[in-house]
């Protein structure tokens, strides 16, 4: 049974994305098979899971809800290529030896209980905006940085060490100089923490020069963002580029616009863990086509 | 006599009508208004101020703990508010509503409450 089979049976909803403007292709269209010795592979996106952050109202389970997102991920039938983590592991604090104390403990408790041990880190505000990312980059290592994976190149960018949301003028610098090393129609992936447009920047969800980023990357026929912050599933497009956010680990937050003020959404008592997950990003070897599926974390999960 | 007079009513008409074209100008219609906002984690102080619109503010914004922002993205306005440093924004509201304003620097676990809004009326 390949990945998209157990899925179906497991009742799992998939989303299918593609890099270039055109509409989701249909499940059946599709068929590759991730693994290892395949083209197409998988990886799984986890997202915001603010350790160290406690409120039982928020969320009455603050040390348990990584877990059992881990814990899924152990038990997924075929195992992913990587995790990556978009940003905010930890929770904000003033205390520089308090932040180092909760990203080894949220390190510790990723390292030792993730089977897979292939992990690519990104910071988040909370990690970074603090101290310009000087722990961070001690515990996690760069902040960003490119790797490239059976033919997909993927490029981190930093959009939280400034505390101002912005990427600067020398990543910039260092992303066109990345972007000039590939051809047009490859395959980018960027994975970020806020996201690099507009979505709501009332809400303080953007980034500052996150349209410059964009600029650089609009010649590519074949770029996907997947960022994190806003603890929420949203999908939005800026000409051919697709930005998708995933589901936080600690709290829900409203969607954009929907509420005057952005305020953290209680623990819903009769649905625990509602609206907490992580997603699986799986890349197509043939075409440019990528498949998102969400994971809900649940009571029973983990 | 006469030419004298006539000089002088030519004198107050011309003073009245630059008077007149001076007030008709964008910008000096209205006498300024001057806002000082104080920023601290996690707060503005005034977190509410009401505005006329069509009539130009200029805000002081000054912080009285470490690196702040402030942003209105309504009226497009931003600017780092500092200690020890006063941070001026001119503008002039354009509309009528309440708009809310924010910090856009990081400043810590309140930073996303640290909000206000302009009340902007006719």
């Amino acid at each position: 049974m390949d990945r998209r089979e157990f899925l179906k049976m497991a009742g799992v909803s998939l989303v299918f994305v593609s890099g270039l403007p055109r509409l989701a292709g249909a499940a059946e269209k599709l068929g590759g098979k991730a693994g290892p010795g395949s083209h197409d592979f998988y990886f799984v996106q986890l997202s915001d899971p603010h350790w160290g952050f406690n409120n039982p109202k928020i969320n009455p389970d603050p040390t348990g809800t990584l877990p059992k997102a881990i814990e899924l991920v152990n038990n997924l039938s075929i195992k992913p290529d990587f995790v990556v983590f978009t940003g905010d592991l930890t929770q904000t604090t003033d205390d520089d030896k308090e932040r180092r104390k909760r990203m080894e403990e949220v390190k510790k408790t990723i390292v030792g209980q993730l089977k897979n041990k292939n992990i690519k880190y990104l910071p988040g505000e909370h990690d970074a905006a603090l101290d310009n990312g000087k722990a961070f980059h001690e515990i996690f290592g760069k902040s960003t940085y490119t790797f490239t994976h059976k033919g997909v190149h993927f490029i981190a960018l930093d959009n939280v060490s400034d505390p101002g949301g912005a990427l600067g003028d020398a990543q910039l610098q260092w992303l066109s100089q990345q972007l000039k090393k590939l051809k047009k129609d490859d395959r980018i992936v960027v994975l970020t923490h806020r996201p690099l447009f507009d979505l709501m920047p009332e809400w303080d969800w953007a980034t500052r020069d996150g349209a410059k980023a964009i600029d650089l990357l609009m010649p590519y026929t074949n770029v996907i963002v997947f960022y994190g912050h806003i603890h929420q599933e949203n999908h939005h497009n800026t000409d051919h580029i697709a930005h998708h956010s995933a589901h936080g680990l600690m709290w829900n937050l409203p969607a954009p616009g929907s509420v005057p003020k952005k305020v953290m959404i209680p623990w819903d008592e009769a649905a625990p863990y509602k609206g907490l997950g992580f997603r699986s990003v799986e890349a197509q070897y043939a075409k440019p086509d990528y498949v998102i599926t969400e994971y809900p974390i649940n009571k029973t999960s983990g | 006599m006469r030419c004298g007079q006539g000089w002088f009513f030519l004198q107050s008409a011309v003073f009245a009508v630059l008077t007149l074209s001076l007030f008709s100008l964008p910008g000096l219609a209205a006498p300024e208004q001057v806002i000082q906002i104080k920023a601290k984690r996690f707060e503005y102080m005034p977190n509410e101020i009401t505005l006329k619109k069509g009539v130009p503010v200029v805000l002081e914004l000054t912080s009285l703990d470490r690196l702040h922002g402030f942003n209105c993205p309504a009226f497009k306005i931003r600017g780092d508010v500092r200690p020890n440093q006063v941070t001026k924004i001119s503008f002039t509201p354009d509309k009528v509503g309440t708009f809310e304003f924010h910090c856009d620097n990081f400043c810590g676990s309140g930073h996303e409450g640290m909000t206000g809004k302009f009340i902007v009326t006719e």
